[in-house]
C-alpha cells in the first residue's frame, strides 16, 4: 500500500503534471495571434506633451518592458481584480450605484500567495542540508506562535481564504448561477490538502524525517519506502496533492499559465507604430476602384467627380 | 417604436440580479419581440458571397439549416482554435471568480443571467469542452460539457446579439479574457451556415458595392457635401470647399457615412469642413473610400478586411501622403488594431506630419492614419487656432469615451483637451463610468436598429444613469462622444433614461468655437442653427 501512495502515485501525478503542462502550453503556443488586442487600460502614448503617470504607463503599455511590467502586476497583485466593484439597482429612486468590493481581491491574494509560501516551505522535504533561504521564510511565516508546534500565518490565510471563495460560491445567487462542479471540486481539493497538512503538523504528527528520506529517494528515482513510521493521514495528504497535480493541467487551475498567454494583456499596444503581422492572412474578394467607377460612371460624370476614364 | 417598449419605471422593476432557478445550460429560446434583430435579407448577402442565404425566422421552429450544419460548425470552431489564441486560451482559463458578470451593460439592464459574460462565453465554452477536451470527451455534462443542438445554436444567435464587443468586462478579468473575441467567433460561427442579421448583412454589403454603410452613390456622396458647404455658409458666411476624389491632394480624410448624412453627426461634420477651411488643408474626401467605419467587424475578421482594403487603396490611388480619420468608434478600432495587418504596410504612404504645426505623429509611424482628435489637439496645443469657447456656454457638456477608442487605443485625453479649449463648462461622470471603465451605449456592433429597441435601452440603462447623475447634479444638457454609432442610438437612450440631453460631437464644439479669417461678421446662432445666448452683447475676439 505505501508503495503505491508513497511512489508509483507520485510518479504518475507528476508525470501527468509536467506532460499535461507541456500539452497544454504547446497547444497555446501554436494557436496563432493574428491581430494585436491589448485592452487598453488608460491613455496611449501619442503627444509628448501628453503625459502618462507611471501607473498609466503600465495599464496601457507602450513597449514590451511595459508589458512586463502590466504582466507582474497581475500576476503578483491582481491589478485587474483590484478595480472590481459591485452593482446594485435601485428601483424606486431610478439609480444604479457602483460600490467598490475588494473582498474577491483580498481572498484572492490571500490564497495564492499562501498557496506560494506553502509550497515553498515543503522544498525543505527535498533539499539536505536546508537552504537558509527556507528557514527565513519559515522563520517569517511562523511569526505568530499560536500553538505549539508552530501555526503558520499561511495555514491560516489559506484556510481563510478558501472558505471564503467556497462560500461566496454558495451564498451569492449569481455565482451559484455560473459554478460548475469543477468550481467545487477544485476549491474542495485545495481545501482537503490544506486541512490534512495542517492536522499533520498540529495534531497527528507524522514522523517527519522518514517523509523526508521518501521524498528524496523519489527525487533520486530510487525510491525506498520507509518502514511503519509514516501515517494513513500523511498518504491521504499526498494522494489529494498528487490528484490536485494530475488534474490541474486539464482544469481551469491552468489560469495560472494561461494568463502569460493573454493576448489583451501580454502585448504593447504599439499598433499604429509597428506592424504586427497575421501568419494565416489570406487574399480576400475586393471590390477595386475600376470596378466601382464602371458601375457609377455617368454618375459620377454627372456629378463632376474626377475620374480614371472619361 | 419607443411607445412600445416599457415604461422607465416599469422597465427598472423587471430587473432583477437575483438568477431564477434556471440552468446555465438549458437553452433560453425564449425569442420576446424587442430583444433581438431581424435575420439578413437573402439578396445582400449574396451580393457579397455569403453562404446559405435564405429567408429564415428566429421565431419559426425551423431555421433552415443547412443539412450538415454541426459538422460546419463543429470544423469552423477547430479551424479557429488554431487561428486565435485568444479563443483557444480564454475558453480554457475562466475560472468563474464573477468579476466580470455586473460589468456588462446587458446584464445590468437586463438582470438575464446569460448576459453575464462568463455565461455568455459558457455558451461557447461548453461545446468547446463536449468536443475538444479530453475530459468533456469522456464525461460530458459532468465536466461541464453539452451537446451541440440547434437549440445551442439558436442560443448563441440571441446571446451573440446582445453583445456589442465593447471589452468592458476585459478590463476587469483577472486574466483579460475579452468576451468579445468570443461574441466575435460566435457570430463567424453562425455566418458559416447562413444566420447573420440584416442590420450588419446589408451596411456592409452596401459598403462593398457603394463605399458606404448607407449605400450612397457617388453623386448623391456630392450633393449631400455640397449641402454641408451650403450649411457651413448660412451659419458663418463663408464659402468652404470639399475636394473630391483629388489626385494629388496632401490627405485623404475619412470619416464614417453618418457624419455626411446623419443627425447629430452632420454638426460634427460643418466642424471638419469649417477647420479644414481655417487651415487652408491640402485634403481630400473619396467617394470610393467613403466609409471609415467597418460593419464587417462586427461579422467576420474576412469581411472587415474587404470592406477597410478601400482606404489603402484609394489613398494609393489618389497618391495622398498620410490619412486622416474622422470621430468614430469602431472606426478606430479597425483602424488602430487591425488595418496595417490586415491591409498594409502601407509604404507608399508618409508618416503622418501636421502640414500646419510641423508635429510628426510618430504614434501613426506605421499605420499612417492620424485620429482627428489627436490632429486637432495639436492645433490648439500650438497655438494655431483662434477660439471663442463662450460660444459653447449654451452647453453643460459631459464627455462619453467611445468603447472602442477607449479600450482597444486609450484616446482618453485628447477629446478632453479639446474640449476645454473650446468650451467653458465640462463636467464628468462618476469615475466607474468613464475612461477604460466607460460603458457602452448599448447598440454598438452593428446592433443599433428599432427592432431590438428595447433590448438597447436595457443596454444604455448604465450610461443613461451617469448622464441623470450630472445633469442633476451639474444641469448638463449635452453629451459629446466620437462614435458615429453613440451619435445615432444615444438619443434614444438618453431621451428614455433622462430626457431634456442632446447628443453632440467634439469637432461640432470645435466649429462653434473657431473663429475663422473669412468671416465677416459676428455669428448668430451655433451649427445646428440655435440662436447664439446674448448674442448681441457678447464680444467677438481671440482668446
Amino acid at each position: 500500500m505505501s508503495t503505491l501512495f508513497g511512489v508509483i502515485l507520485p510518479y504518475a501525478a507528476i508525470a501527468i503534471f509536467i506532460l499535461g503542462m507541456l500539452y497544454k502550453v504547446i497547444k497555446w503556443g501554436k494557436s496563432a495571434v493574428p491581430f494585436r488586442i491589448p485592452t487598453t487600460c488608460a491613455q496611449e502614448e501619442t503627444l509628448p506633451w501628453i503625459k502618462r503617470k507611471p501607473h498609466e504607463k503600465l495599464d496601457n503599455p507602450s513597449n514590451n518592458l511595459a508589458v512586463v511590467g502590466r504582466m507582474l502586476l497581475e500576476v503578483l497583485i491582481f491589478r485587474s481584480l483590484w478595480r472590481n466593484t459591485r452593482a446594485e439597482v435601485k428601483a424606486d429612486s431610478q439609480k444604479l450605484i457602483y460600490s467598490g468590493s475588494k473582498f474577491l481581491w483580498l481572498f484572492g491574494l490571500l490564497f495564492h500567495w499562501s498557496l506560494l509560501v506553502i509550497l515553498i516551505r515543503h522544498c525543505r522535504l527535498f533539499f539536505e542540508p536546508v537552504p537558509w533561504i527556507l528557514d527565513v521564510v519559515e522563520n517569517i511565516d511562523g511569526m505568530l506562535e499560536i500553538m505549539i508546534p508552530t501555526l503558520y500565518l499561511t495555514d491560516i490565510a489559506i484556510l481563510l481564504a478558501v472558505t471564503y471563495l467556497f462560500i461566496r460560491r454558495v451564498v451569492f445567487s449569481q455565482l451559484r448561477y455560473i459554478s460548475l462542479p469543477a468550481d467545487y471540486f477544485a476549491l474542495l481539493l485545495i481545501g482537503g490538502v490544506a486541512v490534512t497538512g495542517v492536522l499533520l503538523r498540529i495534531f497527528f504528527h507524522t514522523d517527519v524525517e522518514a517523509v523526508k528520506e521518501l521524498a528524496m529517494s523519489v527525487l533520486r528515482f530510487s525510491p525506498e519506502v520507509p518502514d511503519q513510521s509514516i501515517s494513513w493521514l500523511f498518504y491521504f495528504h499526498l494522494a489529494m496533492v498528487c490528484t490536485l497535480l494530475a488534474y490541474f493541467p486539464f482544469s481551469k487551475m491552468m489560469h495560472a499559465g494561461g494568463i502569460f498567454f493573454s493576448p489583451t494583456r501580454n502585448m504593447a499596444n504599439t499598433n499604429r507604430v509597428k506592424r504586427h503581422v497575421n501568419p494565416w492572412d489570406y487574399p480576400v474578394k475586393l471590390h477595386p476602384y475600376h470596378e466601382y467607377e464602371e458601375e457609377f460612371h455617368d454618375k459620377m460624370k454627372q456629378a463632376g467627380l474626377p475620374l480614371e476614364k472619361e | 417604436m419607443s411607445d412600445e417598449v416599457a415604461s422607465r419605471e416599469e422597465l427598472l422593476k423587471t430587473i432583477d440580479y437575483v438568477p431564477a432557478k434556471q440552468d446555465l445550460y438549458k437553452p433560453n429560446l425564449e425569442f420576446r419581440p424587442g430583444t433581438w434583430n431581424y435575420p439578413a435579407n437573402p439578396k445582400k448577402a449574396e451580393l457579397v458571397d455569403l453562404p446559405y442565404p435564405r429567408e429564415w425566422n428566429p421565431t419559426d421552429l425551423d431555421w433552415k439549416l443547412p443539412e450538415n450544419w454541426k459538422e460546419i460548425i463543429l470544423k469552423g470552431m477547430e479551424e479557429r482554435l488554431d487561428r486565435y489564441r485568444s479563443l483557444r486560451v480564454y475558453l480554457d482559463i475562466c475560472v468563474r471568480c464573477g468579476a466580470c458578470a455586473d460589468k456588462c451593460h446587458f446584464y445590468l439592464g437586463s438582470g438575464d443571467p446569460k448576459n453575464m459574460p462568463v455565461a455568455r462565453t459558457e455558451l461557447m465554452r461548453s461545446i468547446y469542452r463536449r468536443y475538444f477536451t479530453v475530459g468533456g470527451k469522456l464525461l460530458g455534462g459532468a465536466a461541464g460539457g453539452r451537446e451541440l443542438t440547434e437549440d445551442v445554436l439558436k442560443e448563441w444567435f440571441y446571446y451573440y446579439y446582445q453583445c456589442t464587443e465593447c471589452r468592458r468586462c476585459s478590463v476587469f478579468c483577472p486574466y483579460g479574457i475579452d468576451t468579445c473575441e468570443i461574441t466575435m467567433m460566435g457570430r463567424e460561427l453562425l455566418n458559416l451556415v447562413g444566420i447573420g442579421i440584416n442590420w450588419i448583412v446589408e451596411p456592409l454589403s452596401n459598403c462593398f458595392r457603394t463605399g458606404n454603410h448607407l449605400g450612397i452613390q457617388p453623386h448623391a456622396f456630392a450633393d449631400t457635401v455640397e449641402f454641408a458647404m451650403d450649411d457651413v455658409e448660412e451659419i458663418t458666411g463663408v464659402k468652404v470647399n470639399v475636394p473630391m476624389n483629388k489626385k494629388g491632394a496632401e490627405i485623404l480624410f475619412v470619416t464614417p457615412s453618418a457624419d455626411y448624412f446623419a443627425q447629430p453627426h452632420w454638426y460634427t461634420f460643418l466642424g471638419y469642413m469649417m477647420l479644414f477651411h481655417e487651415l487652408d488643408l491640402d485634403y481630400t474626401m473619396s467617394s470610393y473610400a467613403s466609409e471609415g467605419g467597418n460593419f464587417g467587424l462586427f461579422h467576420s475578421a474576412e469581411m472587415m478586411k474587404r470592406l477597410n482594403n478601400k482606404i489603402y487603396a484609394e489613398a494609393q490611388r489618389l497618391g495622398v501622403k498620410w490619412i486622416l480619420g474622422g470621430e468614430c468608434g469602431h472606426m478606430w478600432r479597425v483602424i488602430h488594431q487591425y488595418m496595417d495587418t490586415i491591409n498594409g504596410p502601407a509604404d507608399f504612404l508618409e508618416v503622418p506630419k501636421s502640414p500646419i504645426t510641423g508635429t510628426v505623429f510618430e504614434n501613426a509611424k506605421a499605420t499612417k492614419m492620424t485620429h482627428i482628435s489627436e490632429f486637432t489637439a495639436d492645433l490648439i496645443k500650438n497655438n494655431k487656432l483662434k477660439l471663442d469657447p463662450s460660444r459653447n456656454d449654451q452647453w453643460k457638456i459631459t464627455y462619453h469615451d467611445s468603447c472602442n477608442p477607449a479600450r482597444a487605443m486609450g484616446l482618453f485625453e485628447e477629446p478632453r483637451y479639446i474640449i476645454n479649449n473650446v468650451a467653458n463648462n465640462f463636467y464628468e461622470m462618476p469615475e466607474n463610468t468613464i475612461r477604460e471603465k466607460t460603458f457602452c451605449c448599448g447598440s454598438g456592433s452593428g446592433l443599433g436598429t428599432d427592432e431590438n429597441l428595447e433590448m438597447r435601452l436595457r443596454g444604455g440603462l448604465p450610461r443613461g444613469n451617469a448622464v441623470k447623475y450630472v445633469k442633476e447634479r451639474h444641469g448638463v444638457n449635452i453629451l459629446t462622444c466620437m462614435c458615429a454609432i453613440d451619435k445615432a442610438t444615444l438619443p434614444a437612450v438618453v431621451d428614455y433614461w433622462v430626457g431634456d440631453v442632446e447628443i453632440g460631437g467634439i469637432h461640432e464644439l470645435v466649429g462653434n468655437a473657431l473663429i475663422m479669417k473669412d468671416e465677416q461678421k459676428p455669428r448668430t446662432t451655433d451649427l445646428r442653427g440655435d440662436p447664439l445666448p446674448g448674442v448681441e452683447g457678447s464680444e467677438e475676439g481671440g482668446e
